[in-house]
């Protein structure tokens, strides 16, 4: 039989269709397999990377491997340690605000003695040009909390300016760094609940 | 046989453009080209899957049945564009945490169907790759000029951060046309988007009425 003519036979069209799905399938999948290890590994690549931009100085553990989960006030949180000799010096963990549109998800390192490292802003929707200035790139606002602790300033005064804390908020965006200075006080007072098991201190050194 | 080339050629960069012409592809159009690289990166991605679904569509088509081919190429499109995306993700990661977002809006493009409907599935292999790499192209162009155009009136800058993009050697690219410029968001939010390309697009009708008309002189007076 000729081709034109078996083009239109519904069983043709059918095996056609049927062909087709199953090659692009089994293609997918091989390629999927193929490209899986070198995924994961610029994956955690990238997230070392954005981890260390919290976490100023040396350590010497690998700090994707020594994590542990704990339950915040938004789920469960994620947390790695970063260690001295043993000890842990820092931790970081993920922390979300909600913002003028959706959540403002941010990173925090934490030291031991419960000073913010660093904060760092890894993805938002906010509005270009007024929300985005979170971003380092845009403006040096996020480098306001390096320093910070429960207590200075008082709990009180973790607010934007506006609302009579000592936090900037930005022209025509008031929002988005309530937000986010909401979401690091969160942080913080998770931090301070959660001391002992964070630091690994109950259960010594591993 | 060079006239059909030099056809196919010009059809894709202006005379039946993506953008400027079919009106096709607005929906990737308007949500990345707040800035010139950014429509430089979705352009050359496109034009990538353009030339790659163009030249497998038109290899397969005397085995397609007209009633299935719908299915058939959406699915051809689809695969492709995730084998782009799985594989700059694992080989080229610093390029795709620029291009991620803009990869999986190919698969929206309609130009893409639009090009293996109307001319892949119709023309020889070597028609169709020529064909799929000037329709990138001069969707590229178009992305790149409304790009452009957006990024001087809303942020005063053209090619930020395009060796983001590119590589470090193409920072020179990266200039401030108005210093110190306060922004004008507008152009940056959708909208501006919709100004920008209808602008563009009356500007490209003034061009094309005054090369007919040039030309209908020039026949009159021979």
């Amino acid at each position: 039989m000729k081709l034109e003519e078996l083009r239109t036979k519904l069983g043709y069209q059918g095996l056609l269709l049927g062909g087709a799905a199953l090659l692009t399938s089994v293609l997918l999948s091989f390629f999927s397999q193929a490209t899986e290890a070198d995924i994961k590994a610029a994956e955690a690549a990238d997230l070392k990377q954005s981890l260390s931009q919290v976490l100023p100085g040396e350590y010497d553990n690998d700090l994707l491997k020594d994590t542990v989960t704990l339950p915040g006030s938004q789920g469960e949180v994620l947390v790695y340690r970063a260690r001295r000799a043993g000890k842990v010096e820092a931790v970081v963990y993920r922390v979300t605000g909600h913002g003028y549109a959706g959540n403002i998800l941010c990173v925090m390192g934490v030291s031991r003695e419960g000073k913010i490292l660093g904060v760092r802003v890894i993805s938002h929707k906010e509005t270009p040009g007024l929300g985005d200035k979170i971003e380092p790139a845009k403006a040096d606002w996020i480098h306001s909390f390096e320093g910070k602790y429960l207590g200075d300033p008082p709990a009180d005064k973790w607010a934007v300016k506006k609302d009579g804390g000592i936090f900037d908020q930005f022209a025509g965006a008031t929002i988005t760094p309530r937000a986010v200075v909401k979401a690091v006080k969160g942080g913080l007072e998770f931090f301070d609940g959660n001391k002992a098991k964070l630091l690994d201190e109950a259960g010594g050194v591993k | 046989m060079n006239e059909k080339y030099a056809r196919i050629t010009r059809d894709g960069l202006w005379d039946n453009n993506v953008v400027f012409a079919q009106m096709l592809a607005l929906c990737p159009l308007l949500a990345v080209t707040s800035s010139a690289t950014n429509g430089l990166g979705m352009g050359l991605a496109t034009t990538a899957v353009l030339l790659l679904s163009n030249v497998i569509v038109s290899s397969v088509r005397h085995l397609i049945s007209p009633e299935v081919r719908i299915p058939v190429y959406i699915v051809l499109i689809a695969t492709l564009v995730t084998l782009v995306d799985m594989s700059l993700n694992a080989w080229a990661h610093e390029l795709y945490k620029v291009l991620g977002l803009f990869i999986a809006l190919i698969v929206v493009n309609c130009a893409i169907l639009g090009r293996a409907e109307a001319f892949a599935s119709k023309n020889s292999v070597t028609d169709a790759a020529l064909d799929g790499l000037m329709m990138g192209l001069g969707f590229t162009l178009s992305l790149v000029i409304i790009g452009g155009v957006r990024e001087i009136f809303g942020s005063g800058t053209l090619f930020a951060n395009a060796h983001l993009l590119l590589g470090p050697a193409f920072a020179f690219l990266e200039t401030t046309i108005v210093p110190e410029y306060k922004g004008f968001l507008l152009m940056i939010l959708p909208p501006g988007g919709f100004m920008a390309v209808g602008l563009l697009l009356a500007a490209k009708r003034v061009l094309d009425q005054r090369r007919t008309a040039r030309i209908a002189l020039v026949a009159q007076e021979a």
